[in-house]
């Protein structure tokens, strides 16, 4: 009999776990798959080494930093922020209709560029980074509040909002056409106020960070352990079954596995619990070796070719007319890195890619090339041609198989529950449907999950 | 080392954990923990939990405010202390 049995040894479950193991607490993280680390992932293939979801580390701290989620993050795991490696970007691009703002790591840049490109709105943009300090408690339900309305009382200029709220919806929206405006504070804080870096080597160096410090402090991780199904009677999960049909049994259950996908594996709910809340937001994401160097500069460019963006599930199978471009080699690298690659993200219709993959892998495949070739030719106005040497790519089929998420939904679901509660009394959700975003936020979620529903007391 | 003195280099000693960047050489005794270093909420409860790991001294949230100061924590802590090694 564990104390806390784990769902999901992605970033939020293996942090949740390191505080409870921390604590005393005897832990057992159940992992479906071999490889750790949910959406944030690594592997190899025909010799390279991809990760599978970093653009970016939003909430970026320089070395010594003690404030702001990042050095909360290290202190709660008991984590030196050094060990995570993280080098800052250079800058990052922001591109709507035809106009562009660079911003970079703190306010300085970006206020900068607003004053040049947007005069009249100098003051409302010093008000929305003022108004941006109120964090939301992590922990704390609160009805939906439109971002879209609340930004214009900041802000009028819809070319300048437009710019504003692109990248914010690219790195954490799980609605459609709108956004929640405590995940709007979360969000403008990680991507402007903190910024970005990316570990040395990949998402890899923090996975393993996160592993050796849960091992160290007595937790269990099993891999190849898939939960198939939670026995609840009389209002509480009595036992975890697994893939195999072996049974693991915890005095408390947490999560990560998301809001309706824990719901279906419970025994007391239909199969088809929840459908209204599965996330409609898809990616299809493509990594490109390069074979010649790139002039591109930015570190990572968010665009939106109209005036508006459509963040929605596109009617056609991938909407090209908005997307992120990463390059991880304009990062301010210590060493120089060993290779460029270019990896380019865009909204997709979760339905086309799941419903061809399950009735036709040859034209499936063949769209995915299709798709994939298009979408490189459609970014060559930002990036200019790229000399390609060997691809990789993802649709929603793809995320749906590696970590679960129905939809493909990189967000999760619409509806979160911050307080990580369920109306089991042992059973608790963490990670994306908890409501936290990002590689700092995920973590995060499961220290806060840890602290206020099993620690106890801290929010 | 005196009873007191004891107290102080145990907690001291957690939140060098907690907060390795601290510089903790010159706190004064007198003063309020979170006035003198950058401690958060988040990290007093983990002194809390703390003392309850390594010390299984139990402080109680009333009491929280009685370990906001290193003198405030001999004076509260001492007694638990002492009452744990003889018992």
């Amino acid at each position: 009999m564990f104390d806390v049995v784990i769902i999901g040894a992605g970033l939020s479950g293996l942090a949740a776990g390191i505080r409870l193991a921390h604590f005393g607490q005897k832990v057992c993280i159940l992992e479906r798959h071999t490889v750790w680390g949910g959406l944030n992932s690594f592997y190899k293939k025909d010799g390279h080494h991809f990760d599978s979801g970093l653009h970016a580390v939003t909430n970026y701290a320089a070395p010594g930093s003690k404030r702001g989620p990042l050095g909360t993050l290290c202190r709660q795991l008991r984590i030196k922020l050094e060990d995570f490696g993280l080098e800052p970007q250079t800058f990052s691009r922001i591109t709507v209709n035809g106009a562009s703002i660079d911003f970079s790591n703190g306010l300085d840049l970006v206020t900068a560029e607003v004053a040049r490109a947007f005069p009249s709105e100098v003051d409302g943009f010093a008000r929305l980074c003022a108004a941006s300090l109120e964090y939301p408690i992590a922990t704390i339900d609160r009805p939906f509040a439109s971002s879209r309305a609340r930004i214009r009382e900041f802000l009028s200029d819809p070319l300048l909002i437009e710019m504003i709220l692109v990248p914010l919806f690219f790195y954490g929206a799980a609605t459609e056409d709108d956004l929640d405006w405590d995940l709007f504070v979360v969000l403008f804080n990680s991507v402007f106020r903190e910024g970005f870096g990316r570990p040395r080597r990949g998402i890899k160096q923090i996975l393993d960070l996160l592993v050796s410090r849960f091992e160290e402090s007595g937790g269990e991780m099993r891999r190849r352990a898939g939960v198939a199904r939670l026995v609840v009677d009389e209002g509480r999960v009595t036992s975890v079954v697994l893939d195999d049909g072996s049974v693991v049994s915890g005095r408390t259950v947490l999560s990560s596995a998301g809001l309706v996908e824990t719901a279906r594996l419970r025994s007391d709910r239909p199969a088809d619990d929840l459908a209204e809340s599965i996330g409609p937001v898809a990616f299809m994401e493509s990594q490109h070796i390069l074979a010649s160097p790139s002039t591109f500069t930015p570190c990572v460019t968010f665009y939106c070719n109209g005036p508006s963006l459509r963040w929605r599930s596109p009617v056609e199978p991938v909407d090209l007319t908005s997307g992120v471009i990463c390059a991880p080699h304009n990062y301010q690298h210590s060493t120089a890195p060993e290779r460029q690659t270019i990896r380019i993200t865009h909204l997709a219709n979760d339905a086309y890619w799941t419903g061809l993959g399950a009735s036709d892998e040859a034209q499936y495949a063949a769209s995915k090339a299709d798709w994939v070739a298009r979408s490189r030719v459609s970014v060559e106005p930002y990036t200019g041609k790229l000399d390609v040497k060997y691809t990789e790519s993802f649709t929603p089929r793809t995320v749906r198989y590696y970590t679960g998420h129905l939809g493909g939904a990189i967000y999760g679901s619409p509806h979160k529950v911050k307080s990580g509660k369920t109306d089991l009394s042992n059973l608790f959700l963490c990670g994306t449907d908890q409501g936290l975003l990002g590689i700092v936020g995920a973590m995060l979620s499961g220290v806060a999950i840890a602290n206020a529903n099993i620690l106890g007391g801290a929010r | 080392m005196s009873e007191s003195e004891k107290v102080k280099s145990l907690i001291l000693e957690i939140i060098g954990d907690i907060a390795p960047d601290e510089d903790l050489s010159a706190v004064d005794p007198a003063v309020r923990l979170r006035d003198q270093l950058d401690l958060d909420s988040m990290d007093f409860l983990d002194i809390v939990m703390e003392l309850r790991k390594r010390h299984q001294i139990e402080v109680p949230e009333a009491d929280y405010m009685r370990l906001a100061t290193l003198d405030g924590c001999v004076e509260y802590l001492g007694p638990k202390l002492q009452a744990r090694l003889s018992a």
